[in-house]
């Protein structure tokens, strides 16, 4: 709580924009995927490279594993979107988007000679998008501020009443 | 309002006395600070309802383009009898028949796991596993070379689908003549898969003994024989399949529905085309080290004597000797055995190999039947092995009374691909691992749409992958998968192979009594078809159908 205090009122705002950002980019993804008919991860996941590419392909092949992962994906991103946006238990959510990132990183990792199927839109080397994005929210999971503006304001009162 | 800002700054809650005020202003900033990012949820919603009804005017795609849900495959009957088959040939295609209902032999087998350990991601060995049983015994095999007849009996025997070592059932018989092997009386039905100049005969024999037959394409070698096999079929009471495995195409079956209704408006051109390029592609088969004049019978494979001089009579006749042999035919020749497409004096060239592919995909969408005339061009351009038939071929087709064209064009040395088109007045539909439309620009049924701006011609605008429920906004990443064929086609969730659906196919119409997709009066088109393409070629002229005579002129 000590360093929240100490927020400035610029860096507050970047801060939260930067939290409500990332929430919007996971909501969006969710909803996408949720709204797309018949969306399945098979595709992304038959595309994988790296090490970890037999771990993820057999996944893919899974008849019931995949729908599993499917789900999980959808609504995870949905869940991780709101409660950033919204301040709540962003603790616990940004725990899980960067969950989410590794997956995503580790199946598709930027490596030297990788090719995919599905390209990426931009150039990576090492570092990709997915990578950005973990180290955005390790950033937001240090510098806390849904106490400050979020439901986690009113959550966290409730807590102390009780 | 002015107690409100004096007590604004003051949060400790130490002084009880203001609380009741304090709480009140406390909790109108609380929840402000609390719910100051709610309205982003409110510009998302927004946002996903203004994407949303702008994807509706895509969507209009999905309704232009509706089609019925229908069973694709004939069901199985759950106790249908076992049905008794006999292959004849087990060369490259044979085995892939037997292969495709269950049979291989175990060293193919053995190739399967063996690749699927070195590569998990390759999962035709569990897919071959995991296909139907079609409830068949193989009771009898027959090829002329002597490994081939082995192979086909360690396959047929192969009935727990295993690799060495494994538990095998009874080997089938292995007959020296085919003629023996249609004669046995515990064969209900034959798989023929030998070279083209053996097709006709073999099918008129096994209607003759009652045999139910499964035939590779294309019907027949010449011309005279086509009318005898038609007539055998006709008198006979059993059901006959052309290897036309493109009947199963699902694909085939939405394209037909969509130009029915007359989606893409008058089609008046259809282009085809094979594109290979590769040795095997163009037919230079390999080699089997076993094979020596002692282990295949040469006198067989020279063909039956009717249809061989039926041959010779339409060569000669024609003044067209410079494409009989040019080895004499009694003469044994390992590269005429293995690569016999490559000589017309065995073959029917690209036209009956390739060219009745495409032609019979296109018969069953528009019911094109015998074309008014053929236009034939081409030669022998890259492989200057010493063949006969042209590597480069070129044929136009007119069905006049349709009021269109069907252009087929291949070659060998090159592998570029060039998608199936139906040109249609108001679109353009690709057939490929998936149906594209794309509509036409002077369309006159869309003119509305196009005007308004919900559809933009000339690009894709419509898009059906099998397997997959119908979507107008299939994704980039979908189309990609599936044009390069990663998608797999699918019958109510499960992977088939549609040599297999085929084969099925021609079974249950045995068990239940029904006709086939691929029967003879398609067949008969087919090889009518195929053989104007060819002597338009042979001859450099038109050829014509007279359809009072049935004859080609």
């Amino acid at each position: 709580m000590n360093l929240i205090n100490r927020y400035s009122k610029p860096q507050l705002f970047s801060l939260v924009a930067l939290r409500v950002v990332i929430g919007w980019y996971f909501l969006y993804e969710g909803l996408a995927k949720l709204f797309s008919p018949n969306w399945t991860s098979y595709g992304y996941l038959m595309d994988s490279a790296g090490i970890f590419a037999p771990f993820f392909k057999e996944l893919g092949l899974s008849g019931t594993m995949i729908q599993i992962a499917d789900n999980i994906n959808i609504y995870g991103l949905i869940a991780i979107g709101l409660c950033l946006i919204l301040g709540s238990f962003t603790k616990i959510a940004s725990l899980l988007a960067l969950a989410f990132l590794s997956m995503y990183y580790l199946s598709h990792p930027p490596l030297i000679g990788a090719q995919y199927i599905l390209r990426p839109e931009g150039s990576y080397l090492w570092v990709d998008k997915n990578a950005v994005i973990f180290f955005a929210i390790v950033v937001l999971l240090f510098f806390p501020t849904s106490r400050l503006i979020g439901l986690d304001r009113y959550i966290y009162k409730l807590k102390e009443r009780n | 309002m002015s107690d409100d800002i004096n007590n604004r700054k003051d949060t400790a809650p130490d002084n009880e006395k203001n609380r009741p005020v304090k709480k009140h202003s406390e909790s109108r900033r609380d929840a402000l600070k609390t719910l100051a990012t709610l309205p982003v949820l409110g510009a998302m919603g927004y946002g996903v309802y203004k994407k949303k009804k702008n994807e509706e005017n895509h969507r209009i795609a999905s309704q232009l383009f509706h089609f019925d849900e229908k069973q694709t495959i004939l069901p199985v009957q759950p106790e249908g009898e076992q049905i008794r088959l006999g292959i004849i040939g087990f060369g490259i295609r044979g085995s892939q028949l037997l292969q495709a209902i269950g049979f291989a032999t175990p060293t193919y087998v053995e190739d399967l796991k063996e690749t699927s350990r070195k590569n998990p991601s390759n999962t035709r060995y569990q897919d071959f596993l995991d296909q139907d049983s079609v409830n068949v015994v193989i009771n009898g095999v027959c090829d002329i070379f002597e490994t081939y007849a082995k192979n086909a009996s360690a396959a047929g025997a192969n009935i727990n689908r295993e690799g060495l070592n494994g538990k095998y059932g009874k080997a089938p018989k292995i007959y020296k003549h085919y003629k023996e092997l249609l004669a046995a009386p515990d064969i209900d039905a034959v798989i023929i898969a030998t070279p083209d100049h053996w097709h006709g005969t073999m099918i008129m024999d096994a209607a003759k003994a009652g045999k139910h037959i499964y035939a590779e394409k294309p019907l027949t070698w010449t011309v005279p024989e086509t009318y005898l096999v038609k007539e055998a079929i006709e008198n006979s009471n059993i059901v006959f399949q052309l290897g036309h495995q493109g009947r199963q195409i699902e694909i085939y079956k939405r394209a037909r529905d969509i130009i029915e209704k007359g989606q893409i408006g008058k089609v008046s051109l259809i282009e085809t085309s094979t594109n290979r390029n590769d040795p095997n592609g163009a037919w230079v088969y390999p080699i089997h080290e076993d094979a020596n004049p002692s282990t295949i019978d040469w006198a067989q494979f020279e063909g039956p004597e009717e249809r061989v001089k039926e041959y010779m009579d339409y060569m000669n006749d024609h003044g067209l000797e410079k494409y009989i042999g040019p080895e004499s035919r009694d003469k044994f020749s390992l590269e005429r055995f293995f690569r016999w497409r490559c000589w017309w004096d065995y073959s029917t060239g690209l036209s009956g190999d390739l060219l009745t592919h495409e032609y019979d995909a296109m018969n069953q969408i528009f019911d094109l039947g015998i074309p008014t005339s053929a236009t034939s061009s081409g030669g022998v351009y890259f492989f200057k092995d010493g063949r006969t038939v042209p590597d480069v071929l070129q044929t136009t087709f007119e069905f006049a009374d349709k009021d269109l064209t069907m252009l087929y064009t291949a070659t060998q040395a090159n592998q570029y691909n060039r998608s199936r088109k139906i040109m249609g007045h108001d679109a353009t539909m690709e057939l490929g691992s998936a149906l594209t439309i794309t509509i036409d620009g002077a369309s006159t049924q869309y003119k509305d749409k196009i005007d308004s701006g919900i559809i933009k011609p000339g690009e894709p605008f419509y898009r059906y992958i099998p397997g997959r429920s119908v979507d107008a906004l299939t994704s980039a990443t979908e189309m990609y998968f599936a044009e390069r064929g990663l998608l797999f086609s699918y019958v109510k969730g499960k992977r088939y192979n549609t040599t297999f659906l085929h084969i099925r196919e021609w079974l249950e119409c045995i068990r239940q009594g029904v006709q086939p997709s691929c029967g003879i009066k398609e067949s008969f088109e087919e090889a009518i078809t195929a053989h104007m393409g060819t002597r338009a070629y042979l001859e450099g002229k038109t050829k014509y159908w007279d359809k009072e005579k049935k004859e080609i002129v």
